[in-house]
């Protein structure tokens, strides 16, 4: 027990920043899942901590409230991005949601609500740990249950290949947007929650690098299950640490390291840290058949 | 008439692919549709599922005007198709293929699985069930549950005639299901086609393999260069002068 307490004493924060992120990096899986790439994950983080920030600091809205608020304003923004943007194909969602991404952290520089460069300063400390593992559990199994719904055999349908899908019966446009604007939900939450951790939020940590982070969670861990994206998120966040601990300068190298470690996976685990633990079942291809006899 | 195409006409850019289709095809019946390569074959089974819009006519589905809707809303109408350089989903299994072809019969509501009903398991296992008919029926469900890229390319097809029946559909858009088949995938494709006109399919049949056509249409269309050539039975279009022109190559006239 007291191993524990002195475990989460030192490791608390980062226990709580792993959780976050892991968060974050769900929520671009979702995105994932239906073919969508999206660089806008961040700044839907971003939305959400400061909507509700600004709410619980200036207009005294309760956590709960607050949260709810900021994920539900990153949820509507996504909606009206997405529709437009979605009934295209191709590198389109990936194009505007960069072009929004540098959009929401120059208008939270800018405002003077947001606390511009300077960040939004003195958020009340209402997150605790056990509740983003909570809300990360829940995030979790709901994720989970997708697969084999209709919708989550509609999101892997249009990943695979949309023309077939739509051919299928299956509305592309509005599966698609469903898995944009239920990423850009999941990341106004944990932005929100965020916030309410940290005391302080800034611009700089909505931006492109942070998106590009999620990214890199996703295609290290495997974007074929919801584990990988966690999988991923936790080996890149501790490995700096463990460096550090065998006396590796971390800072400088952490970038360098996740850059190491993406190069490793791609070249030989093409799906991910998470095809490591799949027993090969699904992941590894099946030896094809002998080809039948026609004659 | 289920299905009535009416003076459709597709232009890329100056090139009218099509020009001026007009055709029918009869509830239950298998309709073939031949014409040299280029004919705009593939072009109006682009049109009739709603993967492309034509520039210009009209397209009649159990009555209602179908031209340029999105392919989702043509499906949910009853028609489905197959792709003549098939289109699986390559790296779901054969099953799953058949399961993704479910969409629009198959519920798989979201809060019943949230909270682990029994129904949703029992629902789920009817559905496998029916998938799996599908496949015995294109006669691959030995091979349920390997990856549909590691399939033999007339497996291939076979797949996506079961993803295509995954849904019930009124009316079934092969084009060229048996390419690259020989003698016994010919014939049991063949019967499966005729088994599925008994029980009240449409099906409307692109092949270039003439033989098989005969055998199987009761009406052939034949296009050539966007056009209409004729419609009739086997018999009618295989002595047709325009047909037996287009295909062979007409007597050349020297001045």
């Amino acid at each position: 027990m007291e191993f524990v307490t002195h475990l989460l004493a030192v490791y608390g924060s980062l226990l709580n920043f792993i959780g976050i992120q892991s968060l974050l990096a769900l929520s671009l899986y979702i995105t994932l899942s239906a073919g969508q790439l999206s660089l806008g994950n961040a700044a839907f983080a971003g939305i959400g901590g400061y909507v509700s920030g600004v709410l619980s600091l200036h207009y005294g809205l309760s956590y709960i409230l607050a949260l709810i608020a900021g994920s539900a304003s990153a949820g509507v923004v996504a909606l009206v991005i997405g529709l437009p943007v979605l009934r295209l194909r191709g590198v389109f969602l990936a194009m505007a949601t960069l072009a929004f991404g540098e959009v929401v952290r120059i208008a939270a520089v800018n405002l003077t609500i947001t606390g511009g460069a300077q960040g939004l300063v003195g958020i009340p400390n209402r997150t605790k740990g056990w509740m983003i593992y909570l809300v990360l559990a829940v995030v979790c199994y709901v994720v989970a249950r997708l697969r084999g719904s209709r919708v989550g055999w509609s999101f892997a349908t249009i990943r695979e290949d949309e023309t077939a899908a739509a051919t299928l019966g299956i509305h592309t446009t509005y599966y698609k947007t469903l898995a944009f604007v239920m990423g850009a939900v999941i990341a106004g939450l944990a932005g929100g929650m965020y916030a309410h951790l940290t005391f302080i939020i800034s611009p700089g940590e909505f931006g492109f690098s942070a998106a590009v982070q999620l990214l890199i969670y996703n295609i290290v861990g495997g974007t074929r299950t919801w584990p990988g994206p966690i999988l991923g998120t936790v080996l890149l966040i501790i490995l700096p640490e463990v460096l550090r601990g065998i006396g590796v300068a971390a800072g400088a190298l952490r970038m360098a390291v996740n850059g190491l470690v993406l190069l490793l996976v791609i070249l030989f685990l093409p799906n991910g840290l998470a095809s490591l633990f799949q027993g090969g079942s699904r992941q590894t291809p099946k030896v094809a058949p002998l080809p039948r006899e026609e004659a | 008439m289920l299905l009535e195409v009416k003076h459709v006409t597709m232009r890329f850019g100056g090139v009218r692919a099509l020009d001026g289709i007009s055709l029918g095809v009869e509830v239950g019946t298998v309709h073939g549709l031949i014409g040299p390569n280029g004919a705009g074959k593939t072009t109006l089974i682009n049109i009739l599922s709603g993967v492309a819009a034509p520039s210009s006519g009209e397209v009649r589905f159990l009555d209602q005007m179908i031209q340029g809707l999105p392919p989702h809303r043509i499906a949910a109408l009853g028609m489905a198709r197959t792709f003549q350089n098939i289109r699986l989903f390559p790296t779901m299994t054969c099953l799953e293929n058949v399961i993704a072809g479910q969409h629009l019969v198959a519920e798989r509501p979201l809060l019943p699985r949230f909270l682990c009903l029994p129904v949703a398991a029992r629902k789920e296992k009817e559905y496998r069930d029916q998938a799996m008919e599908c496949l015995e029926r294109v006669g691959i469900a030995d091979q349920a549950s390997f990856l549909a890229r590691n399939l033999s390319y007339g497996d291939r097809r076979r797949l996506e005639i079961a993803r295509a029946l995954a849904s019930s559909p009124r009316m079934l858009l092969l084009d060229e299901p048996v390419a690259g088949m020989r003698q016994r995938g010919l014939r049991q494709i063949g019967d499966l086609v005729r088994s599925l006109a008994e029980e009240g399919m449409t099906v409307l049949l692109i092949e270039h393999n003439m033989g098989f056509v005969m055998d199987l249409c009761s009406r052939i269309t034949v296009l050539s260069f966007g056009r209409t050539i004729t419609t009739g039975t086997p018999a009618e279009v295989g002595e047709h002068p325009e047909v037996i022109e287009a295909y062979l190559g007409g007597q050349e006239n020297h001045a």
